[in-house]
């Protein structure tokens, strides 16, 4: 059989696994299809009002939106940063980690391109982006910058995906020689397109909360957090409806790391706070609209001091063996890490960086109904890309789809 | 003065909110800033006429509608556009927008002219924050009235705290201003040598044209609102919603690259009214300020207005740490 016919034999394949299942299966799916539906007609209302929709304004013109993007660009990039301890534990299940993190990947940059997509003034002025076609303004632009590694990097890890379950599924072993480079060096793609989005903040003198060299291995770090969070359940979710073996040890390890990642995410953040504090310059007003709220203006505060709060509990809960041994504790702290970087990445370092603004207005902003609605659509979108991506890679990886006579070699 | 006001570019103005403007006296109305304006006037006459004429054309074939603009999806790059083209792109905007205004619209070409870098100076210590700038400017520049942009923001400062942007106010209400304690700084784009609004643009919709002009093209702009997150001062401004512009007040005498019309989810800012000054004449902040603290020509004429503030006065500029280099001074006059 030539390699077209087997391809088309995977594609429908997959058809098929993705048109079947039972009800669970149906509920979730058509729930988020649902909300998908509300997202797209809430979209629909923006681009035929404006923006206005949202609780933006000039005060504060990034906010909601943007800070669901970059908290995303780190589930996308530390997804595949899991890559390393695999390979340094040298876990059992080795490529199924690197599968599902490259899914989780692949999802959450969908993700990305989508709240980009909802956030600007005009969608369909997005391919004046595209080099050649359009104007892509390098090298001075780091919105330019982050184009092109966000897009670089979902090609990338679309491209050993597919090779790998494709092989998998005609019953070829993967050739290490084609799937371990590109593994490899979407190791530093990753590392590239969270600095590049932290460059797109921290290169900004007009915003000082923004414009910390700290910044990147914030980012970093809280990113190491967030992605493998997701894994963790989705593993464990995993072991118990189908027949995939993951190693306990494989999960409490990963638990393990989050704690150290989130203690250099804690240091980190003391780091600022203790320079802000300390120096007490004028700069200090965007850390005290935070934590504190400016002129009774205390709209975000409740909410940041909850992600310090989740952060250090679920920190604690990783930290100590048997609490990240134990099955509830370990998908509690999940919640919490998923709770306190969303919270910083999104809200806490968007909103007071924009609060006050360059003249030292206060607007305080909240997101609208409108803006909520489009984001859950987008989320959905998300999860429903993930969850079609992962019902066709688990049989796969299962060698369910074995041809007869042909064999997998283990 | 060559007398080619628009509409209303003047210090007449004044709406019924707003405080009176009475008929300003210390301003420029009686002079450009070029001096002797050298063959900028063009056969205004004969072109008005035209326009007319398409307009009503327009209008008929429109049945008088008020469509809002729309790019042509495939709109190439202002700044790629050959001559041919640009003038083509403006005829269409003309039309479209005479016939939405019920009135001759002109779309101006006017390019930067050599040995012109365009500077402003204005005096702290005589603006009384009258904000007669902020709405001449909404009246020359065609800004919405609903939701209201204003490309010039006063802030009411304390004479005890100096300039300090934590402690300003920008939403004032006085019956006589200046207030007793207060000083006023006019904020507005600073036309930065070095502007990091245009850095940051991805698709490179805004550029510094060669009289040092910050400019914004319309049709490009994808409106991610990077450039507002990069400028210092607040200048910039998006288009939350289609701007509203009532039809009579609407100034027709418009560049392509200023004050012609805008659309909604697009940036905007000022422009030291292009429009304007690339004809020899002064902004309209500078010709309706009744204190004469607004002073504008080209830094590169050793003759000039500005030139004589930043050789005899003592000037700053606002955020001089983040190496923006204004081209709009500060000074202490008296």
């Amino acid at each position: 059989m030539n390699s077209l016919k087997l391809f088309a034999r995977f594609t429908t394949d997959s058809v098929r696994i993705v048109t079947r299942g039972n009800w669970m299966y149906w509920t979730w799916v058509g729930s988020l299809l649902a909300l998908i539906l509300v997202g797209v007609v809430a979209w629909i209302h923006q681009t035929q009002t404006g923006l206005i929709t949202t609780s933006m304004r000039d005060q504060v013109s990034w906010a909601f939106y943007i800070g669901n993007f970059t908290f995303l660009v780190g589930v996308a990039a530390a997804a595949v940063l899991l890559v390393i301890p695999a390979y340094v534990y040298n876990w059992k299940p080795i490529k199924e980690v690197v599968i599902l993190g490259e899914l989780l990947a692949i999802s959450a940059i969908v993700m990305c391109s989508l709240f980009v997509t909802v956030d600007v003034g005009h969608p369909e002025r997005l391919w004046h982006l595209i080099p050649g076609l359009g104007h892509l303004n390098l090298p001075g632009s780091l919105l330019a910058w982050d184009v092109v590694v966000l897009n670089s990097y979902l090609i990338l890890n679309l491209s050993i995906v597919t090779y790998l379950l494709f092989s998998l599924h005609s019953g070829k072993s993967p050739n290490k020689r084609i799937f371990l480079p590109l593994v490899l060096l979407s190791i530093p793609a990753a590392i590239s397109i969270h600095s590049v989005t932290a460059f797109l903040y921290c290169g900004l003198p007009a915003r000082p909360f923004w414009n910390t060299s700290i910044l990147v291995p914030r980012f970093l770090a809280s990113a190491f957090c967030s992605g493998p969070a997701v894994l963790i359940v989705l593993m464990q979710l995993l072991r118990r409806f189908t027949r995939f073996e993951i190693q306990s040890e494989a999960i409490w390890k990963v638990a393990e790391l989050m704690s150290y990642a989130m203690a250099v995410n804690l240091i980190l953040l003391g780091a600022e706070v203790f320079k802000e504090y300390y120096s007490n310059t004028e700069h200090l007003i965007h850390m005290q609209y935070m934590f504190a709220g400016v002129d009774g203006k205390v709209a975000i505060v409740p909410w940041m001091w909850l992600s310090v709060f989740a952060s250090i509990a679920a920190f604690l809960l990783f930290l100590i063996p048997r609490t990240r041994r134990n099955p509830l504790t370990l998908n509690l702290g999940c919640a919490l890490i998923w709770i306190g970087v969303y919270l910083e990445k999104g809200m806490g370092l968007v909103i007071p960086g924009m609060t006050p603004d360059t003249l030292g207005e206060i607007y305080e902003y909240f997101p609208s109904h409108n803006e909520l609605l489009i984001s859950a659509g987008i989320f959905s979108v998300g999860f429903l890309v993930f969850t079609l991506m992962v019902k066709v890679a688990t049989p796969i990886m299962l060698g369910e789809f074995q041809r007869p006579g042909t064999t997998i070699a283990h | 003065m060559s007398c080619k006001q628009g509409s209303c570019g003047g210090g007449s103005c004044g709406g019924a909110d707003r405080p009176a403007a009475e008929a300003a006296t210390a301003c420029h109305d009686d002079r450009d800033w070029a001096p002797a304006s050298e063959g900028i006037v063009e056969n205004e006459a004969s072109r008005r006429e035209f326009l007319c004429a398409l307009a009503g054309c327009a209008a008929a074939l429109a049945g008088g509608c008020s469509e809002i603009t729309h790019t042509p999806f495939f709109q190439k790059r202002f700044r790629e556009l050959s001559a041919e083209e640009r003038a083509a792109f403006v005829a269409d905007l003309e039309r479209e927008h005479s016939a939405r205004f019920h009135k001759p619209v002109k779309v101006g070409l006017q390019e930067a002219k050599e040995g012109v870098l365009f500077g402003y100076a204005l005096d702290i210590s005589r603006c009384i924050g009258c904000r007669r700038c902020v709405y001449a400017c909404v009246d020359e520049n065609n800004q919405s009235r609903d939701p209201q942009v204003h490309w010039i923001r006063v802030l009411e400062m304390e004479k005890e705290k100096g300039i300090d942007f934590a402690h300003a106010n920008a939403y004032y209400e006085a019956d006589t201003v200046p207030r007793p304690g207060h000083f006023y700084v006019p904020v507005a784009c600073q036309q930065c040598e070095n502007p990091p609004c245009v850095k940051s643009c991805p698709v490179g919709a805004t550029w510094k044209e060669p009289d040092g002009i910050v400019v914004i093209d319309y049709d490009w702009c994808i409106g991610c609102r990077c450039c507002m997150s990069a400028c210092p001062y607040g200048a910039r401004h998006f288009n939350w919603k289609e701007p509203e512009i009532p039809e009579a007040e609407m100034n027709p005498n418009t560049h392509a690259l200023g004050n012609r019309p805008r659309m909604k989810g697009v940036v905007e800012k000022c422009t030291f009214c292009i429009q304007r000054v690339r004809d020899g004449r002064y902004p309209a902040c500078v010709e309706v300020c009744p204190v004469g603290a607004r002073k504008f020509g080209n830094l590169l004429d050793p003759s000039s207005e500005v030139r004589y503030v930043l050789e005899h006065k003592r000037v700053f500029v606002l955020k001089g740490e983040l190496n923006t280099r204004p081209k709009f001074f500060y000074f202490y006059g008296l």
